[in-house]
């Protein structure tokens, strides 16, 4: 490929300007001794055969897979609109809009992701997007340790464990304590959650819907925290947010999640978004970019980075975050994805996908040996319990070309049988019957 | 312009939701329930496709502007490896974590362990992990795998982290979030970290130096053998900032000199875009006794030629959810596999020829600090300009105006009024000209009509705007 | 009583046993638009020259050092809501908080305005 635009005759003319014989000159300033001992790459490759390679590798990737897995990442539709606008070069080939006058589409669309996002949750204020769900975890939990000049945040076990772990890393390497209290049973264990609040306590993180699917009210819990001046960090997953009262109609301090079911694809664990939204009174606190509006000097409105000097490229060591670049076009089809659905659409799409579950639910649980161990109050994704291990079961239902669920004891010891479900509006009457069909062969045959 | 949400109208709706093939089930009890639905815009399609269309309008981009900004690789992205990413779209990474799905998933899997390897020997690390979602995330897990290696070895009165004063940003907070403090070593009147002042700044307390070769001036340290020699005589790991990587693609490999620990920005060197901010990528490299440390899991190649994920229980843990951002890494990958071995030399060839020609012909005009042949980025200052008022900032406005996204201005903070140029390999001598033209037509404009700049830009949807009132007022969201 | 300056630019100014403490005009001159003040927590002990508090404008941040040691017992509020009152008067209206229990003996480790002006110049 033609990668470099400049010819022979270029370079030459361009040489002659610097005053240099050769374009290996002007790399004379690195010493001799420390020139590349390999470069061992293989030559490049065509347009045309690189699209084949990449097809060869693309037909590996378990699409044709029908998915009833969740855990955190969810297999939802995307209008075309979102693929069609966020692909727009304006868009995804600039860069952080440092300069305000030439970069007011990302602004102003980031200022409407920001306000989305604060509709969504029930918050006043969201940052323009972190990396993925769980560094926004980790960053809350972070953010709760600076409000509160505090070193311990107290952690639901029923949150994602992958988040889990991530909040773990974060806050033993500034020396801060995770304490991680079990679930009882497939639920979170309310009232040792609250037993654990103390002085001492940051925050207190949740998950709604939580690992296992459970929807829950989070409000006695969040006025333990306040009473012992602590907060309440509520992970959340949006599309649920059509149906499920907010975070911030829960109590809760800071808000955030997994912002892929909003119009990102799955694509093998991103890109994706971490969404982040607090009270006002935080606001300085929050990590990473911010968008504020203003006005220029004639008055007209326009949008700016502000609070910047919370940030690392000012504040440096002491910034609120090392978060630089974040995830701005995949929060761009965030906000595409909402608007495109609008106020009806999206309660419609929750709702779709809460039924969907509930008749998978009861389908699945009617099927001989399996129990439902989330027996509350669910979303789009609930907990059976298998005669056995559901890990085999999965296999085997996996070679059918479908993939059944999460087994669970991956993540929680003495959960072999459990099995996390995940029914999405994409998933047809038709598939989860065959599912349950497919399970009782699993199971029986 | 108006916001989406000033554009509802009760009603309207975009796109249909299909209707349900399942009985309606009973509803959720009052106190779990969203007491109303969620505030979103009512729109119809078309109203939303001419909003962002309109709105993407409003910016300038590497395809639609040349944008020489200093430090941040705006090189072109081809379009074909936005096509190759979204092949995996439907590709559902928990799959790869079920019994027997990773069969299922050998060709993204078999992407991240090429990946990997392509990046090892482009940095002469050992290995290289693609987990961490960008640049900066990158320099916090590989500052993490440096404290697990002290920590292992019982070493634990490490607490430092030296950075020099010219550094990027996130050195120091990435640093810092990993649990060290900073010790800060100036820049040298020959425009490196200050060698004397680093020796003696250097002790068995640091845990690591980080740097960015070249460095923020665009020129390279031929010190940075002896910094790392330095710094391992002392029992202190070095870790390097790739994010000028670009100027020594094919010249030199951090690996080799002596750099224990290295991150790549992706979206920088390797040439995926920039998405308005993000999405970038920021995998890490390392020497051989730091492969343990890695953060998990690890994507592994079996004898016989398939691909696995597994548990790395020595590591750091988990940075991120599961392999990185893929999408980023495929177009990464196919970058690199495109360019090959040649095309790789012929970037930091062409990056670094396009830089000393842009420094050659704007110093006559503008002030060169460091008037010596710089790698692939040249740092100018407007000190002469500012004798007539007029500021880099100004300049920066006026090249907005003539239809040039402007250099990084007022970084790196140890040269007064920077402006920092980085055309990159991209772009084309005649492009560069018109740049140059613009910015000579500037510096007259500076002597002879200075007003003209200050009030810059005057073609923009909105000129210079109040940041003060910004940061005062705080309003982040609509009502 | 006559104020006293640090080298890092803070004022400190005795009064009925009470230490008012604030930025001086020229580094609030030097920060530009102020956009925000971190205010100490009243009840706060510091030692001379220990961080304080904070102050940020649209570019900026920089931390603000106890000129004397002391305890902290009143804060400017009308910062919170108006942090342009110390561009407006960095020496009056703009103060930062009030220190009690200071040991007035180590005024002498700082400069008085004729001292600090001196001190400007050289800048």
């Amino acid at each position: 490929m033609g990668y470099c635009p400049n010819t022979p005759d270029d370079i030459r003319e361009m040489l002659a300007v610097i005053g240099a014989g050769s374009v290996e000159e002007l790399f004379s300033s690195i010493p001799a001794d420390l020139r590349a001992r390999s470069f061992d790459l293989p030559p490049g490759m065509s347009e045309l055969e690189l699209t084949r390679h990449m097809k060869e590798k693309a037909a590996a990737c378990g699409a044709d897979i029908v998915p009833f897995i969740g855990g955190g990442i969810y297999d939802h539709f995307i209008p075309a609109a979102v693929d069609h606008l966020a692909s727009r070069a304006e868009f995804y080939t600039a860069y952080t809009p440092y300069q305000p006058e030439c970069a007011q589409g990302t602004l102003q669309a980031l200022y409407e992701y920001q306000s989305t996002i604060c509709r969504l949750t029930g918050m006043e204020a969201s940052n323009a997007s972190l990396y993925d769900g769980g560094t926004a975890v980790a960053e809350a939990a972070l953010m709760s340790l600076r409000i509160t000049e505090r070193h311990k945040v107290i952690l639901d076990a029923s949150v994602n464990p992958l988040h889990r772990e991530i909040v773990s890393g974060y806050l033993h390497s500034l020396s801060a304590e995770a304490v991680q209290v079990e679930p009882k049973g497939c639920t979170s264990d309310l009232d040792r959650l609250m037993a654990f609040i103390d002085g001492e306590t940051a925050a207190v993180i949740v998950q709604s819907p939580d690992f296992f699917g459970n929807v829950q009210d989070f409000r006695a819990l969040a006025q333990k925290a306040h009473e012992h001046e602590a907060l309440l960090i509520v992970s959340c997953y949006p599309i649920a947010l059509g149906l499920v009262a907010s975070p911030g109609e829960m109590g809760a301090d800071i808000a955030v999640g997994e912002g892929q079911s909003l119009g990102n694809p799955v694509s093998f664990g991103g890109p994706y978004f971490g969404f982040i939204a607090t009270r006002k009174r935080f606001i300085r606190n929050l990590p990473g970019r911010i968008v504020g509006e203003t006005i220029d000097h004639q008055a007209r409105r326009g949008f700016v980075l502000t609070l910047q000097a919370r940030e690392q490229h000012i504040k440096r060591h002491k910034a609120t975050s090392n978060i630089c670049s974040n995830q701005s076009l995949c929060a761009l089809r965030g906000l595409i994805f909402c608007a495109a659905l609008g106020k009806k659409g999206f309660e419609e799409l929750a709702l779709l996908n809460y039924d969907k579950a509930q008749y998978a639910k009861s389908v699945l649980a009617s099927v001989k040996g399996v129990d439902l161990l989330t027996g509350g109050a669910t979303f789009n994704e609930f907990t059976l319990s298998l005669p056995w291990d559901a890990s085999e079961v999965v296999q085997r239902i996996l070679e059918k070309g479908v993939a059944a669920g999460v087994p669970l004891g991956r993540y929680y010891q003495g959960m072999e049988k459990a099995l996390l479900v995940t029914v999405t509006e994409k998933r047809s009457k038709d598939e989860i019957d065959r599912l349950a069909v497919l399970l009782e062969e699993a199971l029986w045959s | 312009m108006e916001l989406i949400f000033e554009k509802s109208v009760s009603g309207r709706c975009g796109v249909r939701v299909p209707l349900s093939d399942v009985p309606k089930a009973p509803p959720l009890s009052e106190a779990l329930r969203r007491q109303e639905p969620v505030r979103l815009p009512e729109v119809s399609e078309l109203d939303l496709v001419r909003h962002y269309t309109n709105l993407s309008r409003r910016n300038f981009s590497v395809d639609t502007n040349f944008y020489p900004l200093g430090s941040c690789t705006m090189k072109y992205n081809s379009k074909v490896n936005e096509d190759v990413a979204a092949l995996f779209a439907g590709c559902h990474p928990v799959l790869a974590l079920l019994p027997g799905g990773e069969s299922l998933v050998q060709g993204p899997l078999s992407l991240v362990h090429g990946l990997e390897r392509q990046l090892a020997e482009i940095t002469g690390m050992d290995e290289v992990t693609t987990q961490p979602l960008a640049g900066a995330h990158g320099e916090m897990t590989g500052i993490m795998v440096i404290a697990a290696y002290h920590k292992a070895r019982g070493d634990n009165k490490r607490k430092y982290v030296i950075v020099p004063d010219s550094s990027h940003g996130t050195n120091p907070a990435s640093a810092a979030m990993a649990g060290y403090e900073i010790v800060t070593v100036p820049t040298a009147p020959y425009g490196d970290m200050d060698l004397d002042l680093y020796r003696k700044a250097m002790n068995e307390e640091v845990a690591a130096v980080m740097l960015t070769c070249p460095n923020t001036l665009g020129l390279f340290n031929p010190h940075i053998a002896e910094i790392c020699a330095i710094a391992h005589e002392a029992g202190a790991l070095t870790y390097y900032d790739g994010a000028n990587l670009n100027a020594i693609l094919g010249k030199v490999r951090p690996g080799d000199v002596g750099f224990d620990v290295i991150h790549v920005n992706l979206h920088k060197t390797f040439s995926t875009p920039h998405g308005g901010g993000g999405p970038g990528s920021g995998p890490i490299g390392v020497r051989g006794d730091l492969v343990r440390y890695l953060p998990t899991p690890r994507v592994v190649r079996r004898e016989d030629g398939s691909f696995a994920v597994e548990d790395h229980p020595e590591g750091i843990g988990r940075v991120s959810d599961f392999f990185g951002n893929f999408g980023i890494m495929a177009r990464a990958y196919a970058y690199i596999t495109m360019l090959g071995r040649e095309g790789l030399i012929e970037v930091s060839e062409h990056a670094v020829l396009n830089a000393n020609y842009m420094m050659a012909r704007l110093k006559e005009e503008y002030e060169l600090p460091f008037d010596q042949t710089c790698m692939h980025e040249c740092v100018f200052s407007a000190s002469r300009q500012v004798e007539h008022g007029v500021h880099a900032i100004d300049v920066a406005k006026y090249l907005v105006d003539r239809g040039f996204h402007p250099p990084t201005v007022y970084f790196p903070l140890n040269v007064k009024e920077a402006i920092m140029i980085e055309p990159t390999e991209t772009e084309s001598r005649q492009t560069m000209d018109a740049f140059i033209e613009v910015m000579l037509e500037a510096a007259r404009l500076a002597r002879e009509n200075p007003e003209r700049l200050q009030e810059a830009p005057v073609t923009t949807p909105v000129g210079r705007l109040d940041e003060t009132r910004a940061a005062r007022a705080q309003q982040v969201c609509c009502e | 009583m006559a104020k006293f300056f640090t080298k890092e630019h803070e004022w400190v100014e005795m009064a009925g046993g009470q230490a008012t403490v604030g930025i001086s005009e020229h580094a609030a001159h030097e920060l530009g638009d102020i956009t925000y003040v971190e205010l100490p927590k009243i009840g706060r002990s510091v030692k001379q020259f220990d961080t304080l508090a904070g102050i940020e404008s649209v570019k900026a941040a920089s931390d603000i050092y106890a000129p004397i040691s002391g305890k902290v017992v009143e804060v400017n509020q009308a910062l919170d809501e108006a942090p342009e009152l110390v561009n407006q008067g960095a020496e009056a209206q703009g103060w930062i908080c009030k220190l009690e229990g200071v040991d007035e003996g180590e005024l002498a480790s700082l400069m008085d305005a004729e001292t600090y002006g001196t001190y400007l110049r050289g800048l």
